[in-house]
Order: C-alpha cells, then sequence, then structure tokens
C-alpha cells in the first residue's frame, strides 16, 4: 500500500478539555502533533486517555479548546467528516458482515468504485496477513485476528490520523509482542500519523516517537521515550515509568544537584529532579535494576550501602526479581543476578544519578507551566 | 496405531454412563422440569389434543350442509363464506397494526435511546396501556371518541366538524385499541433489542465516514432486523387473536367480524364446539403461516450475537 497522501504538516489540540457534569475528564491538553509522528497517550485507568481519543474522533463534544489541523478548526466537524481512522478496545467490528465487508465498509461509505474497493480490501487483508479469514464472521476469528481487522478497516482508508484505543489490552501476553511489532512495522511502512492509548509504559516506550503521560485528565509530562524513562519530572512519571522503588525520606543536605537523604534505615545521595531543600519531605524514586546488590567483600566505591535483609525471591529469567526490607523495615525492590537466599542480609548501594528526588506533591506541572508563559507562581 | 486408537475408544466406552450423559446436558438437574412437564401436559397438550379430537366429531347439521364426513368442519370453514372471510377480516387488522406498531416503536426507541430530561415520565406514559387491559382501553375509547365523545365533541363545538367522525364500533375503533394495547409491548421489545446493540459499533461507522441514514441502514437494521421479526410476530399474534375491543369498539357483524368472535359465537350461540374449535384452529393455523413467512424472511438476515450487553 502506497504511504498515505492526503496528510497534513501539524495537529493542534489547544487547551483540549472534557468535562461530565462537575467532573473534569480532561484538562488542558496542549499537544502538536507532525505527520507522521506516533503519539502514545499513558496514564492509569480513569485518567482520561480515552476521552482524550473520543474527544479527536469527533465522539464526545470538547467543552473546552479547540483542535486544529494545519490552522484550520476540525473539533467543529461532524466525525463522519473527520476522515480519522479509530481503531477501538473492543475492536467494534460489525458482526453480521464478514472480514472483508468489515474492511471495505469504509471505503463503500466513499462511493469507490467496485475495482478499487477490491483492490484495496485485497491491499489491507495482505497487509494484516488475514487473507485465508476473509470470508469469515469476526465471531469466528481469534481476538487477535480481530484486532488485525479492525486495523485493517481503519488504514486501508489511508486516514489522515489513526488512533487506536488499548487495542492490544484483550490480548495474551505473546500476541501483545507480535501485533506490538506488527503496529510499529505498519506505521513504518504506511507513515500514517498515529495516535495510541496505553496504560502499558513497556508499550508506550517501544511504540511511540514521543509519550504523553496522563494523570487525572492532566498532562504530566510530554517528551521522547528516552526523556520519559530517565528523566520524569514527578514522582507520579516516574512511578509509571518503572521506579518501583518510591520512598518518602528526608533532605540532610543539598550540594548542587545532589542531595543526601535519608530515612526509613536508607541514607544515600540522589539527584534532585525537581526543588528540594534541607529538612524536606521528598519523595524518592528508583528502579529495581539501579539498586545494585553488592557481592561479599565488594567495596561500594566510596558510595552508602543499604543494608537490608532478603524477602522474596523470584527467578525471571535472566535476572532475578527480589524483595528486601530495610532495617528500619522499609520494603525495596531489587534486580539480582544470582540466587540471593532469603532471610541473608544484603548491602545495597545505588549511582546518585539514578535516584531521583521528588517533591511528594503533583501540583508542579501547574508551576512549571507558569514559569513557562512567564507568569510568576 | 490402530492399537492406540483402540485402547482409547476403550477408555471412553469405559467412562462412566453418567458421564457420557453429562456430556452431552442430561443430568439429575433435569428432573427439575418435571413439575413444568406436567404443567403442560395437563393445561395445554391435553386439551389441545382434545380440542383437535373435537374437530373431527361435526354436528350432524354440519355434515347435512356441506358434507365430508368427520373432516365437515374444515370443509365449512373453507366453503362458508361467513366464516372464510373471518379470516381476511381478522388479518386485515392484525397484519397493519403489528406492522404500525413495530415501524412507530423504532424511531421512538432510538430517540429514547439517549438520556434526556423527562426520559423516565415520557416511557411511562409510553408504556402505561400495558396496565390498562382491553376492556378498559375499549372505554377509554368509547368516551373519547364515540359519537357522544369528547374529541367529537369538540370538535363540533368549535365548529370544526358539522358530523361526528366515526371512530369507534368499526375498523378504525378496532384499529385504535389494538395500536394502544400493542405499542407498548412493541416498545418494550424494541428498545431492549435496541440496547443490546454494542453503542460502539455506530461509533465506528461514524469515523469510517458513515452519516446517519448509512449507519442506519448499513450497522443498526440489520442488526436489529430479527429483533424487529420477533417483535411483529408477537404483535401479531396479540392482535390476531383480538376480542373484547372487536366486539366493544367494533362492528363485530362486519368489518371486525374476527376469527376469535365466529369462534365464541359458535361456541356460545350455536353450542356447535366441534366448530368453535375447529376455528381456533385454524386461527393458530393461519398465525403459523405468518409466523414461518416472517422466519423465511429473517433467515436472510444476520442471526448471531449483536456485540452487544443484550
Ligand atoms: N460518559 C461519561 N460520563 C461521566 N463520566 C465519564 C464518562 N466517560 C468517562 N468518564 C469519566 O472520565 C474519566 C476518564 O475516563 P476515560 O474513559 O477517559 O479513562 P481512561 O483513561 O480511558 O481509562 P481506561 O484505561 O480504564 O480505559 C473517568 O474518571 C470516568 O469516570
Ligand atoms: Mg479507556
Amino acid at each position: 500500500m502506497a504511504p498515505s497522501t492526503n496528510t497534513f504538516e501539524t495537529l493542534e489540540l489547544k487547551n483540549v478539555g472534557r468535562s461530565f457534569g462537575g467532573h473534569d475528564a480532561l484538562v488542558d491538553l496542549n499537544l502538536t502533533v507532525r505527520a507522521g509522528e506516533f503519539i502514545a497517550l499513558l496514564g492509569p485507568s480513569g485518567c482520561g486517555k480515552s476521552t482524550a481519543l473520543n474527544c479527536l474522533a469527533g465522539l464526545l463534544p470538547l467543552t473546552h479548546g479547540e483542535i486544529l489541523i494545519d490552522g484550520k478548526r476540525v473539533d467543529i466537524l461532524p466525525s463522519e467528516k473527520r476522515d480519522f481512522g479509530m481503531v477501538f478496545q473492543n475492536y467494534a467490528l460489525f458482526p453480521h458482515l464478514s472480514v472483508e465487508k468489515n474492511i471495505a465498509f469504509g471505503l463503500q461509505m466513499r462511493n469507490l468504485p467496485k475495482a478499487e474497493i477490491t483492490r484495496r480490501v485485497a491491499d489491507g487483508l495482505a497487509l494484516v496477513k488475514l487473507q485465508e479469514q476473509a470470508k469469515k464472521l469476526p465471531g469466528q476469528l481469534s481476538g487477535g485476528q480481530q484486532q488485525r481487522v479492525a486495523i485493517a478497516r481503519a488504514v486501508v482508508l489511508e486516514p489522515r490520523l489513526v488512533l487506536m484505543d488499548e487495542p492490544l489490552s484483550n490480548l495474551d501476553a505473546k500476541l501483545r509482542l507480535e501485533m506490538r511489532t506488527e503496529i510499529r512495522r505498519l506505521h513504518q511502512s504506511l507513515g500514517l500519523t498515529t495516535i495510541y492509548v496505553t496504560h502499558d509504559q513497556e508499550e508506550a516506550l517501544s511504540l511511540a516517537d514521543r509519550l504523553v503521560v496522563l494523570r487525572e485528565g492532566r498532562v504530566q509530562q510530554i517528551g521522547t521515550p528516552e526523556e520519559l524513562h530517565n528523566n520524569p519530572t514527578n514522582w507520579h512519571v516516574a512511578d509509571f515509568m518503572g521506579y518501583r522503588n518510591i520512598v518518602d525520606l528526608t533532605v540532610d543536605s543539598v550540594t548542587g544537584s545532589l542531595a543526601r537523604v535519608s530515612g526509613h534505615g536508607i541514607s544515600i545521595m540522589a539527584t534532585v529532579a525537581q526543588t528540594a531543600a534541607v529538612g524536606d519531605t521528598v519523595r524518592v524514586a528508583i528502579r529495581p535494576s539501579d539498586l545494585v546488590v553488592l557481592a561479599p567483600g565488594e567495596s561500594p566505591q566510596g558510595r552508602e550501602t543499604i543494608e537490608a535483609t532478603v524477602n522474596v525471591v523470584e527467578y525471571q529469567g535472566r535476572e532475578f526479581a527480589v524483595e528486601v526490607t530495610t532495617t528500619a523495615g522499609q520494603n525495596l525492590f531489587v534486580h539480582a543476578y544470582s540466587a540471593l537466599l532469603p532471610g541473608s542480609t544484603v548491602q545495597l548501594s545505588v549511582d546518585p544519578s539514578r535516584a531521583l528526588v521528588y517533591r511528594t506533591s503533583l501540583d508542579q506541572v501547574d508551576d512549571s507551566r507558569r514559569q513557562l508563559a512567564g507568569v510568576p507562581a | 496405531m490402530t492399537s492406540a486408537t483402540n485402547t482409547a475408544s476403550r477408555a471412553h466406552g469405559s467412562a462412566s454412563l453418567k458421564h457420557r450423559l453429562a456430556e452431552r446436558g442430561i443430568d439429575t438437574k433435569l428432573l427439575l422440569l418435571v413439575p413444568a412437564i406436567v404443567f403442560a401436559l395437563l393445561l395445554f397438550v391435553y386439551p389441545f389434543a382434545y380440542g383437535i379430537g373435537l374437530t373431527f366429531q361435526p354436528l350432524a347439521a354440519t355434515q347435512d350442509q356441506w358434507g365430508g364426513g368427520f373432516l365437515s368442519n374444515y370443509v365449512a370453514f373453507f366453503r362458508d363464506a361467513f366464516i372464510f372471510d373471518s379470516v381476511w377480516l381478522t388479518l386485515k387488522l392484525a397484519l397493519p397494526a403489528a406492522l404500525f406498531n413495530v415501524l412507530v416503536s423504532i424511531p421512538i426507541a432510538f430517540k429514547l435511546r439517549n438520556k434526556f430530561r423527562g426520559k423516565r415520565l415520557l416511557q411511562t406514559l409510553l408504556v402505561l396501556p400495558i396496565t390498562l387491559g382491553t376492556v378498559l382501553t375499549a372505554q377509554g375509547l368509547l368516551i373519547f371518541a364515540g359519537r357522544q365523545g369528547w374529541l367529537n365533541r369538540f370538535l363540533m363545538e368549535n365548529g370544526i366538524i358539522d358530523q361526528p367522525l366515526a371512530l369507534v364500533n368499526n375498523y378504525i375503533g378496532v384499529m385504535l385499541s389494538l395500536i394502544i394495547s400493542g405499542f407498548p409491548f412493541a416498545y418494550l421489545l424494541i428498545s431492549s433489542y435496541l440496547s443490546g446493540i454494542d453503542p460502539s459499533l455506530e461509533a465506528a461507522a461514524k469515523t469510517l465516514g458513515a452519516n446517519w441514514k448509512q449507519r442506519f441502514r448499513r450497522v443498526t437494521l440489520p442488526l436489529l432486523a430479527p429483533g424487529l421479526a420477533t417483535t411483529f410476530i408477537l404483535t401479531f399474534v396479540l392482535a390476531f387473536s383480538v376480542f373484547p375491543s372487536a366486539r366493544l369498539v367494533g362492528d363485530a357483524s362486519g368489518d371486525t367480524r374476527v376469527l376469535a368472535l365466529m369462534a365464541y359465537r359458535a361456541f356460545s350461540e350455536q353450542l356447535d364446539y366441534s366448530m368453535a374449535s375447529t376455528i381456533a384452529i385454524m386461527m393458530g393455523v393461519v398465525e403459523l403461516i405468518v409466523i414461518a413467512f416472517v422466519f423465511l424472511g429473517r433467515s436472510f438476515l444476520y442471526k448471531g450475537s449483536t456485540g452487544g450487553k443484550g
């Protein structure tokens, strides 16, 4: 299939918001999408991801803001005039139509000539490797096949924008990985601008060019996978990005960007990711893989160590996921490359650049926006 | 290889009888059906069989007039224009009434699918006639639409008409009563079928560029069609056996001489039980024929799940 032709330069979301009654499901979403980009909307359940997608698709009217394509408003267009393809969370295949008729549906709505419809449906079927199932009804397909039909149905139209709402959430782990690659491959070969909703950070990191992390309808951070992975802006994003150890500690001293933080039997040097002053209670985030278990007798290279007792050891293929408890009773998650004995005592150390210090409150997003806009806080 | 299959089949063969029956859905829970079966036999099958038996024992008078031996009642049914015309009279009432109820329910059920203020109230008003019963409905019609009814008096006093409209004691009266009592059924059924259709299907059709007409014709209607067929059958059957309103607000010796009325007359006025039974049986046959046609049409339609909660 040829790359999509009817593209645009930029899609702009300006202060897009949606409330249900008094409840704000989505607040001030500002995002500029360039043609061909793959954007992932990421966040926990109920954070407003589907709301954002439905607003884009025109299935939910906006209560605030506007959506522009190359400067022209599209949020006033009805859904059927927007030329956005959507892959629904539950696929929403037409149960009474065969696979090929499902895929042909959008093409027929455009009154394309029969021959072209046949050709494009065949292309679409080939794209998702479902030629064999063309005559079947959706009810006779497996979950993964249905999902591929849903994707094919949306992309044969070569829409300006493809919206996907957790398309992989119903699949088993193996199929999910396969389909993830499939979606990435499709995106690369068709160059379709895509907005992809997921609550799985791994999926988002592996697929997207840029990620948008949402919490309670508000944007927490927008950035490339590397930016989010390495420099989450607050503890919530860090939590979402796999920083499984989130511990409330007290700041003892601050030197430049480093701070000494302690509490719960832990005393380490860490990097200040947000502002921190001596005496503050802060939230420190560390990935399990960054907490290094020192071999007996190994020197910690001048770093502080944390003494802890091994609780639970889980074998995870290449490594062991270990839960340990510090002398003060704080549970930590650690990755180890050798089997540790439950009950034994271990010494842990962490690279100060891999331990991030955040404020306990999450209001900072608003602060930083105010600073960006030049408004004094 | 052979021995392996042999052992396998022997293993299967030695599985307990109970187990094998259970695999086919036969187990002790089926015993729970016994009271229902006894009930059905006593209250339905036995009288039904008795009724059929009756139809083959025509009165001597019928045999003399129409011949045909033990089938004389059936010969009379088809030959006696007075009786047979009643089939058409009944169909002329029941088919349009059922069709109207179904067709009008569709847009109303559609509109009422969305949430809005006062939806409950409107729904209650629409469904209320179910609770009235045919006799009360008929009485209401007489009071409202009779020659001296409110409607005619209002229209005459305001000089809009000078002759009272003949809305009752004729075909129109029975039709009105069939609509009043049949519509709530049709509406309730159709709106529940409609709520069984996953709303995301329509959303999907929207994003694929279908306008509301295309969405209705290509998505909603095909998924709703089996439900419409069922609703049509149920309201048709209700309307076909119309009796009280045919008598109370109809023209019992003319336009609304329906089959139920004929059966009742044969039974109570002519004391011809066998003819009454014959008419009753033939009512069932006509209903079955109509139902068969509807199902025939339905078999061309999609019958599977509608992807929703229903
Ligand atoms: N139709 C509605 N009426 C009222 N509130 C709604 C409606 N739809 C969504 N909400 C609310 O808006 C918020 C965001 O919902 P949304 O469906 O966007 O979440 P989500 O991020 O897609 O979650 P999930 O990952 O579970 O799908 C939720 O708090 C939800 O309760
Ligand atoms: Mg959702």
